[in-house]
């Protein structure tokens, strides 16, 4: 049965083990984050981040630990719910995972399309939109394997956001985007945010662009968390492997 | 002396066959309750019959053709020396009818349109597609792997009851033209003693043979691990294991059906 509770927190995760063949993922972790909220998640690479936004979104599950996800329990594994929760959630995967049998339109048209609820001339209008506000206007009938890295991550942010979910995780938003499309890119993320109000989680190994773009930073190492905080405090964290990974140093516990 | 590093192996490869048919029949079950109500999408369906069905006609019917003339030229030496002219049509309408149409139709189909579902789905998998299926509340399921296996069973029916009429057609024209045999001695002896349930027979195997290879080519493709060298290895394992299924299947309905 749901466990829906009245809480604000958009994000509520309780003492998650995750873990595959043998190898721990995740330890213990927590992390809540309030409706509305914008959160950016860094880290060294392998270090978990990525199965903790697949953990948000019911695609990894949890060996121990429950997670809330917009005030529904979605650890149990139950399907229906997790169809459910993910009706309002969108989410950039860090390999785009776009359709390939389908073009561009037919992709960032797609959460419209499944739900039936949108008339296609408007799901046209807003496929038209989306891909105006990411830059690839015109390019609705390419398929993506003509796309390049950068256009494909693009093309993935606009089939994220066009339902207006009201949660949003992106993984890697801004890899292979050179810095000018990167500020673009989160300028648009926000844009989108104070729109709609959504809660934003974003996953990137950019900490100046995280940083800039983030209100919260976590930093996960080795399935942990080792900063939970304000954006500007990072780099006085007390912590020197954190301090370590947001200046880039060469010596440290890293 | 059998050593401990072969009985490790014979282990290995009975647990690993164990699992592997585990796994289908886990699949299986999610096919069949995705059925039940109807759960799948048209014109997924319809995009997959004519990519699997209509594409492989050319190859299936020039197969199918010189099938037909293999047969007659393997019987005519019995043929003449036994004055059995009036049993060439009856012989090669049986053997197409209820194995040799079905089996080498549905092996064809296994190497072109088999190997290719589970590429494509081996490659959705390893690109995270099928996870963005779920992440955007769509069950891979009924949206990509019940419509492949409707759609390969479907086919494969169709292709074989269309095979097994060409196969005719091609063994009638080799007859004609390698033992000189007239077209009504060996369509009176194909009607005269072929009844209804060699053909049923043999569509009744073509239907199980298509599900068979519906079921292995999207286990292997939706269940792959590891990059580009993962999906190799689902392909080759899906053809194994598609022939395999194929064969036994042949054997053990050949000895149930009438």
């Amino acid at each position: 049965m749901d466990q829906a509770t009245n809480t604000s927190a958009a994000i509520s995760v309780q003492d998650v083990n995750v873990g595959f063949d043998g190898t721990q993922v995740l330890r213990a972790l927590s992390l809540s984050l309030d409706t509305g909220g914008r959160l950016g998640i860094l880290g060294p690479a392998a270090g978990g981040k990525s199965v903790l936004l697949k953990l948000l979104v019911g695609l990894v599950a949890p060996k121990t630990g429950t997670v809330q996800i917009l005030g529904t329990d979605i650890s149990k594994g139950n399907e229906k719910t997790l169809m459910r929760v993910r009706r309002d959630v969108g989410m950039l995967f860090q390999n785009y995972a776009l359709f390939d049998f389908m073009t561009v339109g037919e992709n960032v048209a797609f959460p419209l399309a499944r739900l039936g609820e949108t008339e296609d001339d408007e799901i046209a209008e807003r496929v038209a939109a989306r891909l105006k506000a990411v830059g690839l206007a015109g390019s609705a009938d390419k398929m993506p394997s003509e796309l390049s890295g950068g256009m494909k991550k693009r093309v993935g942010i606009a089939r994220a956001t066009i339902a207006r979910p009201a949660l949003l995780l992106y993984d890697e938003p801004t890899a292979g985007l050179d810095p000018v499309t990167t500020s673009k890119m989160y300028e648009l993320i926000a844009a989108d945010q104070a729109e709609t109000g959504c809660t934003v989680v974003a996953v990137s190994s950019d900490v100046g662009a995280l940083t800039g773009f983030a209100s919260e930073l976590a930093l996960v190492h080795e399935g942990a968390i080792r900063y939970r905080g304000p954006s500007d405090a990072i780099a006085e964290s007390e912590d020197a492997l954190v301090r370590q990974f947001v200046s880039g140093a060469d010596e440290g516990p890293l | 002396m059998i050593g401990d590093t072969t009985i490790a192996a014979v282990g290995r490869g009975t647990l690993f066959a164990w699992r592997e048919l585990g796994g289908i029949t886990i699949l299986t079950g999610k096919v069949l309750r995705a059925l039940v109500p109807p759960r799948l999408d048209g014109p997924e369906l319809l995009r997959n019959m004519y990519r699997m069905g209509n594409r492989s006609l050319p190859i299936i019917a020039l197969t199918a053709f010189f099938v037909g003339g293999i047969m007659v030229i393997q019987a005519g030496v019995l043929v003449k020396q036994l004055n059995a002219a009036g049993l060439v049509g009856w012989g090669a309408g049986y053997a197409i009818f209820r194995e040799v149409g079905p089996m080498l139709i549905a092996l064809m189909f296994s190497g072109r349109v088999g190997s290719n579902n589970t590429a494509e789905l081996a490659t959705m998998t390893v690109t995270e597609q099928l996870d963005g299926l779920r992440a955007l509340a769509i069950d891979p399921i009924p949206y990509l792997v019940v419509p492949r296996v409707i759609a390969m069973t479907v086919c494969l029916l169709c292709l074989v009851i269309l095979g097994n009429l060409i196969a005719l057609y091609g063994g009638a024209f080799f007859a004609m033209l390698l033992l000189d045999l007239e077209f009504s001695t060996l369509y009176y002896s194909l009607v005269d003693n072929i009844s209804w349930l060699d053909f049923v027979h043999g569509a009744v195997k073509a239907a199980a043979f298509g599900s068979a290879i519906a079921m292995t080519s999207c286990y292997f493709g939706v269940s792959v691990r590891g990059g580009a060298v993962g999906v190799g290895k689902a392909v080759n394992a899906a053809v194994v294991a598609a022939a395999i299924s194929i064969v036994t299947l042949d054997f053990l309905l050949t000895a149930v059906l009438p």
